[in-house]
């Protein structure tokens, strides 16, 4: 008597699950699409629902992916670790071929796990977290933004394989931002044995006057400094140091790639370098992508959309070219096939972040930030 | 990845080892030295307006900091105007700090009448309490007034020629805050000491009550002080914000709590005491920041406070029961 219901429940799953299979089938393409859809921090996922839906529409319209439809399948996940869990596993058994997806780091590390086992390629728009791609543990996992230690890395490329310097010293302010920097910097110089790291110091913002600090920098023999922090305390350093005439390369962030930089320190900012992001307002994709949200939502784009764009754009065309869902091939397809997206001509590395996505240097030449090639 | 652990010991090793080797290099001594003179000397010249008026009314006046910060402002717009006229430097730098030490005598003459005056007789912790929000509305006033970006100050005090193959060890802009600071503690301890209005000052800070009994004006004398103190503190936020080359609304804070450490360390009330506190400040922090780090410049900075006051409760030259001027 007591089991009847059970198995009554048991049935309606059996049957709900063989209308799951069933529209699996179905000859579409089911691209998830996860991130938090609601809740305080809805404003970062919902620019990513939108650019799939603008993406698949046109897609769709030219006749889809290989003469099959694009089907979007939108879950939310709060961004929360524990209900992305539940967001992946739902995601996967509905089918789901490929995920744009999550938008928290947190989040789509939880999720990752589900979707490794299940065989599916994540690629997030704007989960930043270096190791999500650096730790090897996730080889279904992609970005179309650059990782947290990106700026860290192009400074310390630029001063080894452009400059050439051998010592190279790294300050920083003591906040979150610069000291975050500056230890991403220290850990990739003592990586690499080209140059040697003269000196790693904290400096107190708002401080009259460094000329300490400047002197200790000068003693160390360093050729460049590499600086982690904001344009009030890099001004007053590179003033200083041009002041006590030391010639040498200050290399910086994008706290310091700002105008009022140039402001302030004037004749002396000449010839600093800083890492800024790169300018994709001017891309031709990018222009018609902002005009295309425009006319269906009436509204500028929100966070990350150029970014979702290109990795819906990117997904995509990987199974255009792959001609299959499958694994191996759209991998393949991925790190072997440039794509046009608004943030540029992409493909991913081995680790799965863009090639090509995120920041660039800039040199201050006449009073201005010109991009250094 | 193979041996991150050992290279990260490896690195700061080097660094300390290079300062051990080279600890007797007379130059660098000598550069951290005049490094600190020159912070020094900057603390000492906004110390030297707080020691004053603690001296004759025992408050401390939080909105000094901000007195200097609208010189530093005043100084700016004056320079502005001037430059578009085709001034000289000298010339401008005189009219500039001229127009700033009387800009801000007038706020320093009126805060003591709206914030200070009609409290004189409430217990200490009111006016205390009277001075921060004085602190915070200025503050706010000139983010709202002007604007909360950084502004580049021009460097008004001129490069000397013949001085030039000696800038990168001492700068004339700095000789001149030095040397500025020396001379304004030498006229404010003639002032106090040996004229009429600095003998109406002593009186009034030894007993209020008595000074006014004996005919002495002591509201005119407070409002001496605070204009005097507030000139100082207006000099040198043109001289300061010269050579750092950049103000926003916010740099009398930072200057003011650092100038306040400095004052209470020589002795809070003591002329000299304050210009002996703040280069003592200067040389702790550039010494510490030369041949320790800088992350813990301030740390360091204020245990040496800490340690000095638990010796000396009053400060370096501080007496804590004869005359406080």
């Amino acid at each position: 008597m007591k089991r009847h219901p059970i198995a009554k429940w048991i049935a309606a799953a059996a049957a709900v699950c063989l209308v799951l299979t069933g529209t699996a089938m179905a000859d579409t393409i089911k691209l998830g699409v996860a991130g938090p859809h609601s809740g305080d921090l809805a404003s970062y996922g919902i620019p990513t629902v939108k650019a799939a839906e603008l993406v698949v529409k046109d897609i769709n319209a030219a006749g889809g992916v290989n003469g099959k439809m694009v089907e979007l399948l939108v879950e939310d996940d709060v961004c929360k670790p524990e209900i992305a869990t539940n967001t992946a596993t739902k995601l996967v058994s509905q089918g789901v071929n490929v995920v744009l997806g999550h938008i928290c780091s947190g989040a789509t590390k939880a999720a990752l796990g589900i979707y490794k086992s299940a065989n599916i390629i994540v690629m997030s728009p704007s989960a930043t977290n270096p190791a999500l791609t650096q730790s090897g543990d996730y080889p279904n996992f992609y970005r179309t933004i650059a990782s947290d230690d990106a700026q860290a890395r192009l400074e310390v490329d630029f001063a080894l394989d452009t400059l050439k310097v051998k010592k190279i010293a790294v300050l920083h302010d003591k906040g979150d931002y610069g000291k975050g920097l500056a230890e991403f910097a220290k850990k990739f110089l003592e990586a690499d044995n080209r140059a040697e790291l003269v000196l790693y110091e904290g400096i107190t913002p708002g401080a009259v006057d460094y000329s300490a600090v400047v002197q200790k920098i000068k003693r160390s023999g360093a050729e460049a400094v590499i600086f982690g922090g904001y344009h009030p305390e890099a001004s007053k350093l590179v003033t200083l140091m041009r002041k006590k005439k030391m010639d040498i390369y200050f290399i910086s962030d994008d706290g310091v790639k700002d105008d009022t930089f140039i402001k302030v320190a004037g004749e002396y900012a000449e010839g600093v370098y800083a890492t800024g992001p790169k300018d994709v307002a001017n891309n031709p994709m990018t222009i018609k992508a902002v005009k295309e949200h425009k006319d269906a939502y009436g509204e500028d784009p929100g966070a990350f959309f150029e970014n979702a764009y290109a990795a819906a754009l990117a997904l995509l065309n990987a199974i255009e070219q792959a001609d299959s869902t499958d694994y191996d091939a759209i991998a393949n397809a991925l790190h072997n096939d440039l794509v046009d997206t608004p943030l540029g001509k992409i493909k991913f590395d081995e680790r799965g972040d863009a090639i090509g996505v995120g920041f660039s240097v800039y040199q201050v030449q006449g009073g201005q930030y010109v991009e250094v090639k | 990845m193979v041996s991150p652990a050992p290279r990260f010991l490896a690195a700061p090793r080097n660094v300390a080892q290079r300062n051990g080797l080279d600890s007797m290099d007379w130059e660098y001594t000598a550069e951290l030295f005049l490094g600190g003179l020159t912070r020094g000397s900057i603390y000492a010249l906004i110390a030297l307006g707080y020691t004053m008026v603690y001296g004759i009314i025992e408050l401390i006046n939080f909105a000094h900091g901000e007195i200097y910060m609208i010189g530093a402002f005043t100084g700016l717009i004056v320079t502005g105007v001037l430059t578009m006229m085709g001034w000289n430097e000298v010339a401008i730098l005189v009219i500039a700090a001229t127009v700033a030490m009387i800009y801000s005598s007038c706020y320093g003459y009126t805060i003591e009448k709206i914030a200070y005056k009609p409290i004189r007789n409430a217990p200490r912790l009111s006016a205390l309490i009277s001075a921060i929000g004085m602190s915070l509305f200025l503050q706010n006033y000139v983010l709202l007034a002007q604007t909360s970006d950084f502004l580049p100050f021009p460097a008004l005090i001129p490069e000397i020629g013949w001085w030039k193959p000696y800038s990168h060890i001492i700068s004339s802009a700095e000789i001149v805050l030095i040397i500025t600071t020396a001379v304004v503690m030498i006229l404010l301890n003639f002032l106090i000491k040996f004229t009429r209005i600095g003998k109406a000052m002593r009186a009034t800070s030894q007993d209020r009550k008595m000074a006014m009994l004996t005919g002495v004006d002591i509201n005119g004398v407070i409002s001496m002080t605070f204009i005097v103190g507030s000139a100082t503190a207006a000099l040198g936020g043109v001289l300061i914000a010269s050579h750092i080359g950049q103000i926003n609304f916010y740099i009398g804070f930072i200057a003011g709590i650092k100038a306040f450490v400095a004052a209470v360390l020589g002795g809070i009330g003591s002329v000299p005491g304050a210009v002996l506190g703040s280069l003592v400040l200067g040389w702790t922090e550039s010494f510490f920041t030369g041949y320790v780090s800088s992350d813990y410049e301030d740390v360091f900075a204020f245990i040496f406070l800490v340690c000095i006051l638990i010796f000396r409760p009053a400060g370096i030259l501080g007496r804590s029961d004869t005359e406080k001027v």
